[in-house]
């Protein structure tokens, strides 16, 4: 079917001006470390969202692509961020119209007792409307072990909004790869609505130090060469130990280093009585890395616990 | 308002019009949206003018950015309350204003017999105006009928 008023070619590459979506990507790019595959996903999803909006132009195309979408990773590995950019590039894309981000777990949309359930979660739906709905660790709303759990109950709801209402809003799920494998195991209806898999690698030490010293840079600290090295040592031990949550655990390292140093500037503060330069303030030395737990101890005997 | 223009309550915006569609009202809360102003649902039966507060459907949306899902609520009133007036408000938190910038309704019943006007004569041969909806003699919820 050739309507008279269509255009007899787009112009892709105005198409992709237009959309402004090539500064996001960019910002993609340079401001997360690693994560390759992910970055590779996304430019497809982006030309291809292009492409069907140029062929929606020419006719070709009739209705919305799904673009319901599951993050698969460990923890700390982007997931969040990532959902957080792509709510801005489907945004500049057309295909949601806020572009902003709703972000739950279990506890938002399951209710605790019967008829709890479908109000909360239309509550979140009509929250999401327009944007994009995260639904961190999505493997909690199906709980087998209990058949009268009300989880089933919400998915349900979700499935029928997410096959329904598809120009509304998109939802994202996310959750280790293992344990959302099963989910989607025991919901095949939830498996086949979702178009798009994407899996979230581990950083490597490399890029750990990269994150580390990015985050350093927008909090306003620096380390020098032998700072940097300790850092370097402390990755390469705390990767080998229980609870290691790849970025996250960079930020809190990072938490607990600035108040070494702090606690390092106080007490020479309070021995000498000089004052204290901004270059001194935003130094962080060796000494500050190397004081962390990570470094006496033997790594087979730590107890499960978050270390210090 | 009680002369019962085209035997329809005329109350709030665009009341002199057709009913608002879908897509009208859509863009209606759009706009509201756009201006930060919390939009609200409310019915009654009794839609005298003097009749300031209407019931509340759900609670003030304060936190959606997007109009499908208040149309949703919407459709919901309506589903609840067919013959009931329902009105969509949107109110505006400036420090100053602290009122509706906009109030219009989305749903009348399908038979609106009007206001009756009374008149009583008092001390003086003055007389006292009243006017009462045709319908509010029946208890609440049965006055437009089911």
């Amino acid at each position: 079917m050739s309507a008279p008023d269509l255009p007899p070619a787009v112009d892709l590459q105005a198409l992709l001006s237009a959309s402004e979506i090539t500064p996001v990507l960019d910002q993609l790019d340079a401001e997360l470390v690693g994560l390759a595959p992910v970055k590779r996903r996304l430019r497809e999803i982006a030309a291809y969202l292009l492409v069907t909006k140029a062929r929606q132009q020419l006719g070709l195309e009739a209705s919305a692509p799904s673009l319901h979408m599951c993050f698969t990773g460990n923890p700390g590995t982007g997931k969040t961020t990532v959902a957080l950019r792509m709510a801005s590039i489907l945004h500049r894309l057309g295909y949601v119209r806020k572009g902003h981000l709703v972000s739950v777990t279990r506890d938002d949309l399951v209710g605790q007792y019967i008829g709890h359930t479908a109000p909360k979660t239309r509550e979140v739906l009509k929250r999401a409307m327009g944007g994009v709905l995260f639904i961190d660790e999505a493997y909690y709303l199906y709980r087998p072990e209990n058949e009268r759990d009300y989880g089933q109950e919400s998915i349900e709801i979700l499935l029928q909004v997410m096959e329904n209402q598809r120009d509304d809003l998109v939802v994202i799920l996310a959750g280790y790869k293992n344990r959302m494998d099963t989910f989607f195991q025991s919901n095949p209806g939830m498996s086949s609505r979702i178009a798009h898999h994407i899996d979230f690698p581990d950083y490597g030490e490399d890029e750990l130090l990269a994150i580390a010293q990015q985050m350093l840079v927008q909090m306003h600290y620096h380390v020098d060469a032998e700072g940097e090295r300790a850092l370097r040592d402390y990755i390469a031990r705390r990767i080998q130990q229980p609870h290691f949550a790849n970025a996250r655990s960079m930020r809190n390292a990072l938490d607990r280093v600035r108040l070494r140093q702090a606690n390092r500037l106080f007490s020479q503060a309070q021995g000498s009585g000089s004052a204290l330069t901004a270059e001194a303030l935003s130094q962080i030395s060796a000494a500050d890395i190397r004081a962390s737990r990570v470094f006496g101890v033997n790594t087979a005997s730590l107890p499960d616990a978050p270390y210090p | 308002m009680m002369t019962n223009t085209n035997q329809r309550l005329t109350q709030g915006q665009f009341s002199f019009l057709p009913d608002l569609t879908d897509p009208q009202i859509t863009a209606q809360i759009e706009f509201a949206l756009k201006n930060n102003w919390a939009v609200g649902i409310e019915y009654t039966d009794d839609p005298h003018p003097r009749n300031t507060y209407w019931e509340m459907f759900g609670n003030p949306m304060f936190d959606l950015k997007d109009a499908v899902g208040i149309l949703a609520e919407i459709n919901s009133c309506r589903k609840t309350f067919p013959q009931h007036y329902v009105r969509v408000t949107a109110f505006d938190s400036t420090r100053g204003v602290e009122s509706l910038k906009m109030s219009y309704l989305v749903n009348r019943p399908t038979r609106e017999p009007g206001f009756g006007l009374a008149r009583t004569e008092v001390e003086g041969r003055n007389i006292r105006y009243r006017i009462s909806s045709y319908a509010t003699d029946k208890p609440e919820g049965e006055r437009y009928g089911q």
